[in-house]
C-alpha cells in the first residue's frame, strides 16, 4: 500500500466512510462546491461609494505612496518627479507594456527587461487592484516577470482606473473571466515588505522593496 | 524537533527564573493581543465571519479525502508532483530524494513550520545539501541553533541585543543594535543565498483544491523569492491544510493576518500553481508538494477533530496568559500554546505530553481569540479526561479528584467542607489578600502569589442576592 492510499483509507475509516478512495458520488459533491464558490461575509468597507477613495486610504494604511496622472503618456513625468522627491537614480527596469512612452524627454533611462540584482527601480502594471485592502494583483507571464516587482528596492506599479475591484473575490473572479485560470504565480501585494521579527517593532524594507508606488491612471 | 514535552514542569520553572526571558516576554506582552483587538473592531462583522469561517473549515474536512484528490489532480495538471508522507521520516526522506536526484546544494526555505515538525534542515544537512532559513526570525534562530518559540514570530524571546551578538559572530561585522539596521544587514547577507540557491522550499498556508494552488501569506518578501528564483520550488504542507475555492481563502486571509498580529492584509499573498509557463522570464522548472499526514488523521472522526480547522495564526498563544509567562520553548516541541497543547499531545503521544493538556488556567481566553473557534478549553479537557482514563496522571491527582469527587456528590458536606475552606483561604490571604505560600500545594505559590478567596463561598453570595429580591 502506498503512503497516499494509506492516508486516504485512513481519514475514510475514520469517518466511517466506506472503501480505500473517495466514490464518484464524493467527489461529485466536491466539485459541485468547487464549482459553484460562495462568497463569505466581506466588511462594509470592502463596498465603498468610492472605490478610489477607499483604495487611497488602504495605501496609506500600508505605506503606499501615490498620485494620479490624466492619461498614460503622463506615467515617465509621473515617474521621474517621484524618482527624484524620493533621492532616487532616474533608471528603472520595467514590463514591455511601458516601451512605448516616451521615457527619454521625461530624463528617464528605461530598459524593458526582467529586473536583476542590481537594479534600483522596478515598473511593472497590474492585473486589478483591490480597494479593500490597497493591494495590487501582479500575474505572471512572458511579459509580466514578477521579479521586476521584487527585487529592486523600488516598486513603481500603474493601476488602471477602470481595473480597481472592490475586494479579493472580484480579483478572482475577473482572472477566472478574463484567463480561465491562475497563471504560475498570482501575487499581491500592499505596500513594502516589513517584519517584526526583532522585539516585535516594525521595520519597512525585509526582503523586498522598501518603497511601492502607485500611479492612478486611466 | 525532538520532543522535550515530557520535561514540562522543569523547563516551565528554568523560563520563569531566567531573567532574561522575562524581561524580554514582558516586552513583547500585549503588543499582538492589543494590534489585533483594534484590527478586529475596525473590520466591523467580525463575529459572522468567524462563524462562517469555522463552518467552511469543517466542511472541507468532513470531505477531507475528496478534497485531497482533486488538489492532486489540478496540481498535477499544471504540472506539479504531488507526494503523500504518512510520517515524518518519509516526509525528510521524499525531499532529499527530489535534492539528490536535481544535483542540489543549497535550499533557501522560509518559514514552514511542518518542516520543523519533521525536522527537515536536519535531514538535508546531513545528506549535505546547505539549508538557509529566510525569514528574519528563523534566521536568527538558525544561527542560534535553536526551534522557534511562537509559530508567528519565531524569535519573540530574543532581545535586540542577543540578535546582534549573533550577527557579529555570524556575519564577522561591527556589532549593531538598532533593529532597522539590524534587519538591514540580514537583507544583505540573505540576498546572496536567494540568487543562488538551487531549490526553494515553502510551507503553504491553504492548499486550494479547485485550482491546484498552493501559497504563503507573509510579510518579509521572503518567500517570494524562495519560490520564484530557484529551478526548484517544493512544498511542504498538511493535509488538513486543504480548502476547496479561492473564494474560501479570500475569507480567510480576512481572519489570518488580523488575528495574528492585527494586520488587515499582510504584504504579500503568494499563490503559485504548478511550474514556470513557457516563455515566463521567473519561476522553478520544477514543483514538487508534499502533502505530510504525521499525526493529523488521529484527530479525523474524534472528538478532537475541530483542532485540524486551525489556521496556524498564532491568536492563541499571544492571549494565554501561562505562554506570556513562560514562552514558547517550555512547551518542549514545535507548537507552543494552547493549540500545541492539543496538537502536540495527539501527535507525539499522550503519554510524552501528558502536562500540556494541564498547562492551563482555563481563562477561555484562545477560544475567543480563535479566529475559526476551535473551542481549545473543551479540547484540553477532553485530553485531560484520556489521560485520567488511561491512568496516566499521578496517584496523588487521582486520589484528590477522587475525593473531590465524592464530596461534590453531598452537598451538604460540600458546602461545608467549601464554607472553611473559603475562610481559612481568605485567612491565609492576610491583609495583601495574597497567599504566599502553601505547603504542600507549593505549585499554585510557586512563581507567583494566589490571590486569596474572598471568605464566602458562591453558595453564601447566591443565597444572599436571592433573598435580596
Amino acid at each position: 500500500m502506498s503512503a497516499r492510499e494509506n492516508i486516504l483509507a485512513r481519514i475514510r475509516g475514520a469517518q466511517g466512510k466506506p472503501g480505500g478512495e473517495p466514490t464518484a458520488a464524493d467527489l461529485g459533491r466536491v466539485r459541485a462546491v468547487m464549482a459553484n464558490p460562495v462568497n463569505g461575509p466581506q466588511p462594509a468597507f470592502a463596498h465603498p461609494p468610492d472605490l478610489l477613495v477607499q483604495f487611497l486610504k488602504e495605501c496609506d494604511r500600508v505605506g503606499t505612496t501615490h498620485a494620479q496622472v490624466a492619461s498614460e503618456a503622463d506615467i515617465p513625468r509621473e515617474v521621474a518627479r517621484y524618482l527624484a522627491a524620493a533621492g532616487l537614480e532616474a533608471r528603472i527596469v520595467a514590463w514591455p507594456a511601458f516601451a512605448h512612452l516616451d521615457w527619454a524627454s521625461a530624463g528617464v533611462t528605461f530598459e524593458s527587461r526582467p529586473a536583476r540584482r542590481d537594479d534600483r527601480t522596478g515598473l511593472t502594471g497590474c492585473t486589478c487592484a483591490v480597494a479593500e485592502t490597497g493591494t495590487t494583483l501582479l500575474l505572471s507571464s512572458p511579459d509580466q516577470p514578477k521579479v521586476t516587482a521584487l527585487l529592486p528596492e523600488t516598486h513603481v506599479c500603474v493601476v488602471r482606473k477602470s481595473r480597481l475591484l472592490g475586494t479579493l473575490e472580484e480579483a478572482f473572479a475577473l482572472v477566472r473571466r478574463e484567463q480561465g485560470e491562475l497563471p504560475r504565480s498570482a501575487f499581491f501585494v500592499s505596500g513594502p515588505s516589513r517584519t517584526a521579527d526583532i522585539e516585535q517593532t516594525m521595520v519597512i524594507g525585509a526582503h523586498g522593496p522598501y518603497r511601492v508606488h502607485v500611479i492612478i491612471a486611466p | 524537533m525532538q520532543v522535550q514535552s515530557m520535561f514540562f514542569k522543569r523547563r516551565a520553572s528554568e523560563k520563569l527564573a531566567d531573567g532574561l526571558l522575562q524581561a524580554n516576554m514582558r516586552k513583547a506582552k500585549g503588543k499582538f493581543v492589543d494590534a489585533r483587538a483594534k484590527a478586529v473592531l475596525e473590520f466591523g462583522n467580525w463575529e459572522p465571519l468567524r462563524d462562517y469561517a469555522a463552518k467552511l473549515r469543517d466542511a472541507a474536512l468532513a470531505d477531507l479525502d475528496a478534497y485531497l484528490v482533486e488538489f492532486e489532480r489540478n496540481a498535477t495538471r499544471r504540472g506539479s508532483v504531488v507526494h503523500w508522507a504518512e510520517t515524518a521520516e518519509e516526509a525528510c526522506a521524499i525531499i532529499v530524494k527530489i535534492a539528490q536526484d536535481n544535483g542540489v546544494r543549497k535550499v533557501t526555505k522560509s518559514k514552514s513550520m511542518v518542516s520543523e515538525e519533521v525536522n527537515l534542515n536536519e535531514r538535508l544537512e546531513a545528506a549535505g545539501v546547505q539549508v538557509v532559513e529566510t525569514d528574519l526570525g528563523e534566521y536568527i534562530l538558525q544561527l542560534a541553533h535553536e526551534p522557534p518559540s511562537h509559530i508567528v514570530a519565531p524569535a519573540i524571546h530574543k532581545s535586540k541585543e542577543q540578535v546582534a551578538d549573533l550577527f557579529t559572530e555570524a556575519h564577522g561585522k561591527p556589532r549593531i543594535t538598532q533593529i532597522d539596521a539590524l534587519t538591514r544587514e540580514a537583507r544583505e547577507q540573505l540576498r546572496e543565498h536567494f540568487l543562488s540557491a538551487d531549490m526553494g522550499i515553502s510551507g503553504s498556508n491553504f492548499l486550494v483544491a479547485e485550482t491546484g494552488t498552493t501559497l504563503t501569506v507573509t510579510n518579509e518578501g521572503n518567500a517570494d523569492l524562495v519560490t520564484t528564483i530557484p529551478r526548484i520550488h517544493c512544498v511542504i504542507a498538511g493535509i488538513e491544510k486543504v480548502i476547496p475555492t479561492l473564494e474560501d481563502f479570500a475569507c480567510l486571509v480576512r481572519l489570518l493576518p488580523r488575528s495574528a498580529i492585527g494586520q488587515s492584509i499582510t504584504n504579500y499573498l503568494t499563490l503559485t500553481t504548478g511550474v514556470k509557463g513557457p516563455g515566463d522570464a521567473d519561476g522553478p522548472e520544477q514543483m514538487h508538494i508534499v502533502l505530510v499526514d504525521a499525526g493529523r488523521t488521529k484527530f479525523v472522526g474524534t472528538d478532537l477533530q475541530e483542532m485540524l480547522r486551525c489556521i496556524r495564526c498564532g491568536a492563541c498563544m499571544n492571549h494565554c496568559p501561562v505562554y506570556q509567562n513562560i514562552g514558547g520553548h517550555a512547551y518542549g516541541w514545535v507548537y507552543p500554546g494552547p493549540m500545541g497543547s492539543v496538537l502536540t499531545p495527539v501527535y507525539v503521544g499522550i503519554e510524552n505530553a501528558g502536562d500540556l493538556p494541564n498547562a492551563a488556567t482555563f481563562c477561555g481566553e484562545c477560544a475567543v481569540a480563535c479566529p475559526v473557534k476551535i473551542p481549545l478549553p473543551d479540547l484540553m479537557r477532553k485530553l485531560r479526561e484520556r489521560q485520567f482514563d488511561g491512568h496516566l496522571r499521578p496517584w496523588s491527582e487521582r486520589v484528590g479528584l477522587h475525593a473531590w469527587g465524592w464530596l461534590a456528590m453531598r452537598p451538604g458536606l460540600y458546602a461545608f467542607a467549601t464554607g472553611w475552606a473559603a475562610r481559612i483561604g481568605s485567612w491565609l490571604g492576610g491583609r495583601d489578600g495574597l497567599i504566599h505560600s502553601l505547603p504542600g500545594l507549593d505549585g499554585w505559590t510557586k512563581g507567583r502569589d494566589m490571590p486569596a478567596p474572598s471568605g464566602r463561598t458562591f453558595r453564601d453570595l447566591y443565597r444572599e442576592r436571592q433573598g435580596k429580591r
